[in-house]
């Protein structure tokens, strides 16, 4: 059964959540980059809008001014370990519940995550289509200033998904733990393939 | 047809050339992604597999970039020297990325250097980035477009080795970059490598080398051999659909090559992401033009 989590978002409903369990989310989901965790955390500043229990996309997307209002074209993930820097502070300072991103992040957010009762789960990425397909209403725009990728879009959105949990209430890191398991197999496939293309070169 | 006339038949052509390309995946990767995904069998990887195609569809469907991220735009022009607008083809290029930006639409993604400000056109100095090739003497000219992510342009790097590190530094150079780096440049990668002289021409020989078909093999046996031990080795790990882990970490590996000064090995690493938006258009003198990477397309 489709597990869908609906903002605002309460301490139960992701409290039972594991690393890779997949959800869906209904409600409220703001984008937000590098210069709004910049701005909020750094330099203290918070939009106007009320980020308690909701859900922040990390994601730049791709806007139609249409009549009245804006079309949501494309909207996919970007990179979530660009904001590890200051998504441990901007748990503990807005309520974020869920934070959806592409990639894992690193032990200071999963330390956030544990801390403020949040969690990280991955869009896949490069699916922008599905993605905006699931966007049913653009509701606003917060510090333009930043531009159609780092501006603040506030969306509502209908079971917006698959969602990978990659790090839950617990502080349980998914990437974190494959990334020991691919470092691990690289030491090994990496010798095979080094002895075998030394060895084809001297041969010469 | 005046030269005026012949230019923005030329703008048109490429414009919708570049829309296109940010809405259908060229025949190379699709045959690829379709073949990887039947060997995948863990649930998760499935899912996410299930998910890029249903977006495939979608984008064509809707007519809609694949990815929000449409890149900055690259163009790679292999020319023969008397191709009637050579010398027009700059602002020609220029022009077609501003049209494709607006029909498409693409992201805006140009940011002004120095002043860090977003153009709003994509166009900007030196963008769409244009690296020049004259081939031969003929009248005929192909176009290769790329739309370069921020995802899958994180990752490229270079470095010159000593040459004790040899062969063995190099291979060991590429695996760190994929490991450190690939899993956030969505996953199964293509992934380019240059051994070159300098850093620059190692970088550029693995963007050549990212850009061939997959599909294709290096004509030198060697080369040939080590595109495939590195292929194996890199799947190895196992990194999968968005680095979830899987089956699978790579679309495909290509290595290029040039001789080198024999106290440096430089190497090149670039990645291209699942969304591979690479698009080939040749045309002859009187612009009549073959879509080489996308077939049925029409323009």
């Amino acid at each position: 059964m489709k597990k869908v989590l609906t903002t605002p978002i309460q301490d139960e409903d992701i409290a039972s959540l594991r690393v890779g369990d997949i959800v869906y989310l209904s409600g409220t989901l703001v984008t937000c980059r590098d210069e709004g965790h910049r701005r909020v955390v750094a330099e203290n500043s918070m939009p106007s809008l009320p980020l308690d229990r909701i859900a922040i996309f990390h994601a730049g997307p791709i806007v139609r001014d249409v009549e009245g209002g804006w079309e949501m074209v494309s909207i996919g993930p970007t990179t979530s370990m660009r904001m590890e820097r200051y998504e441990k502070e901007f748990l503990a300072k807005t309520g974020v519940k869920l934070v959806i991103g592409k990639g894992g992040m690193g032990e200071k957010t999963a330390q956030g995550c544990k801390e403020s009762f949040a969690v990280h789960a991955v869009f896949p990425g490069g699916c922008g289509v599905v993605a905006a397909e699931q966007v049913e209403k653009i509701e606003g725009k917060e510090w333009p200033e930043f531009g159609m990728p780092e501006a603040f879009w506030i969306l509502k959105v209908k079971e917006f998904g698959p969602l990978i949990i990659s790090i839950d209430t617990e502080g349980n890191n998914l990437f974190e733990a494959n990334k020991v398991t691919f470092h691990a197999r690289k030491e090994v496939a990496l010798k095979d393939t080094a002895k075998q293309i030394v060895s084809m070169i001297a041969k010469s | 047809m005046s030269t005026c006339e012949e230019e923005a038949k030329l703008v048109a052509i490429l414009g919708k050339f570049i829309d296109i390309v940010s809405k259908e995946l060229p025949d190379d990767v699709m045959k690829k992604l379709t073949e990887l995904r039947t060997q995948e069998e863990a649930p998760l990887a499935k899912a996410i597999y299930d998910v890029m195609f249903e977006n495939m569809d979608k984008a064509k469907k809707l007519n809609r970039p694949t990815c929000q991220d449409t890149g900055v735009i690259q163009f790679f022009v292999r020319s023969g020297s008397r191709f009637p607008l050579l010398g027009k083809l700059r602002s020609i290029l220029r022009e077609a990325t501003i049209s494709a930006t607006k029909s498409a639409p693409l992201r805006l993604n140009a940011v002004e250097v120095f002043d860090e400000k977003n153009t709003g056109t994509n166009v900007g100095t030196d963008v769409p980035f244009i690296e020049w090739e004259i081939v031969d003497d003929s009248t005929n000219v192909e176009i290769e477009v790329y739309q370069a992510g921020g995802g899958c342009s994180l990752p490229g790097r270079s470095i010159v080795l000593p040459p004790l590190a040899g062969y063995e530094g190099a291979m060991k150079f590429v695996f760190d970059t994929i490991v450190d780096w690939g899993i956030n440049a969505c996953p199964p990668l293509v992934v380019g490598v240059g051994i070159g002289t300098c850093s620059t021409s190692a970088a550029k020989l693995s963007k050549k080398a990212m850009l061939r078909p997959i599909g294709t093999s290096h004509p030198h046996p060697k080369a040939a051999a080590m595109e495939k031990s590195i292929e194996e080795g890199l799947n190895a790990i196992g990194l999968g659909p968005q680095g979830i882990s899987g089956k699978n970490s790579v679309m495909a590996v290509h290595v290029e090559g040039m001789a080198h000064h024999p106290s440096v090995l430089g190497v090149g690493v670039t990645v291209g992401c699942w969304a591979n938006r690479h698009g080939i258009i040749r045309f002859d003198e009187h612009l009549a033009y073959e879509v080489v990477s996308h077939t049925g397309v029409s323009l």
